[in-house]
């Protein structure tokens, strides 16, 4: 048995979470299910033999179960509507079906899972990193060598956008609490 | 916010420092092995947020004050901008990794590959101190829906 079936199910367990999450009318089983699917998630990329991106995905998992759980506890439950609206649903359906059929065809013309382009394409940049990635940085760990070497300037990017989300996220919080104190006041 | 029971709390003193430890683990070997600031940098938020949750929220702030957060958070931006910085003055490359260039050491030992610790402890503590502050932003304020539909921002201890 291939890799590929245990990512099949996989990935069935993760649409059926987000689908649960979705669909769901309790907040908070909607935050587990999200949960479960991150943490597949993580599991998929231990499969692909990405161990860097699993230890993050599970680390930042797990903070974010902390803080959608924290937030939303003791929220009450909102009820859908329970209407159904038809024209949207015909909507949906057939722009779920062009996507099938343009994923149908783009995943055709797609290499068979397990073959990179790389190994096709000797030009590539991907050999020249892994070929001379230990010589040139003298890190052991290519993913590392690559995010703060050869594309430092990305995650300097990256820093610079969490910075801003922190920063965006204190002016709005802080700042209507602050009101809010002085006109009790 | 108030603490937890007391299981809890035993089992958080005996607990945080190896969760804080692993986290340094995870930062300082990044360019060896799997892991790298970012990861070790939400677990050495993981242990404060911990923390928070099973003491209360006046002392953890008092091992590590929102402000405190504020300026580490600052720091290491800065600090990342500085080895970028560096790099620009000394190679005529941004991020030019200058000290692997002048002096290059043993592969495969934790003292290695130039800027890449430097940079990965700056964004580890750039990770911490950010989640850390998210977690106070939101564990403080609390949005509540009023009797008249609105939205309203309110601290933690006005509501209990």
């Amino acid at each position: 048995m291939g890799i590929e079936v245990y990512l099949l199910i996989l990935l069935v367990f993760l649409i059926v979470g987000a689908l649960v999450a979705v669909e769901t009318r309790n907040l908070l089983s909607s935050v587990i299910s999200l949960g479960a699917v991150g943490f597949g998630l993580s599991i998929a990329f231990l499969f692909l033999r990405a161990p860097d991106l699993a230890i993050v995905k599970i680390a930042v998992e797990v903070v974010l179960l902390i803080f959608l759980i924290r937030a939303t506890i003791g929220r009450d439950v909102i009820p859908g509507t329970g209407h159904i609206h038809w024209a949207g649903l015909v909507i949906i359906c057939l722009l779920s079906a062009g996507l099938f059929v343009f994923a149908y065809h783009a995943f055709g013309s797609m290499k068979a899972f397990g073959s990179p382009i790389i190994a096709d394409v000797q030009s590539a940049p991907s050999n020249k990193y892994l070929a001379e990635g230990l010589g040139q940085t003298g890190s052991a760990n290519i993913v590392t060598a690559i995010l703060l070497d050869y594309r430092a300037y990305d995650t300097l990017g990256e820093a610079t956008v969490l910075f801003a989300a922190i920063i965006g996220a204190l002016a709005v919080l802080r700042g209507t609490a602050r009101s809010k104190r002085g006109k009790q006041k | 916010m108030k603490g937890m029971t007391v299981i809890v709390k035993t089992v958080t003193r005996w607990v945080k420092v190896f969760i804080f430890l692993y986290g340094i683990y995870i930062i300082v070997t990044g360019h060896l092995g799997p892991g790298g600031g970012f990861a070790g940098g939400v677990i050495i938020a993981c242990s404060y947020i911990l923390l928070t949750l099973a003491y209360g929220k006046d002392f953890a702030s008092r091992r590590l004050s929102s402000q405190t957060a504020h300026r580490l958070d600052s720091a290491a931006a800065m600090l990342f901008l500085a080895i970028a910085l560096f790099g620009l003055g000394s190679g005529g490359i941004f991020f030019s990794n200058f000290l692997q260039k002048r002096y290059p050491m043993e592969e495969f030992t934790l003292f290695s590959s130039g800027t890449i610790p430097i940079s990965n402890i700056a964004i580890g503590l750039k990770v911490a101190a950010s989640l850390f502050l998210i977690f106070t932003i939101l564990s403080v304020f609390r949005i509540v829906l009023a009797a008249d539909g609105k939205r309203k921002f309110v601290q933690e201890e006005e509501e209990e």
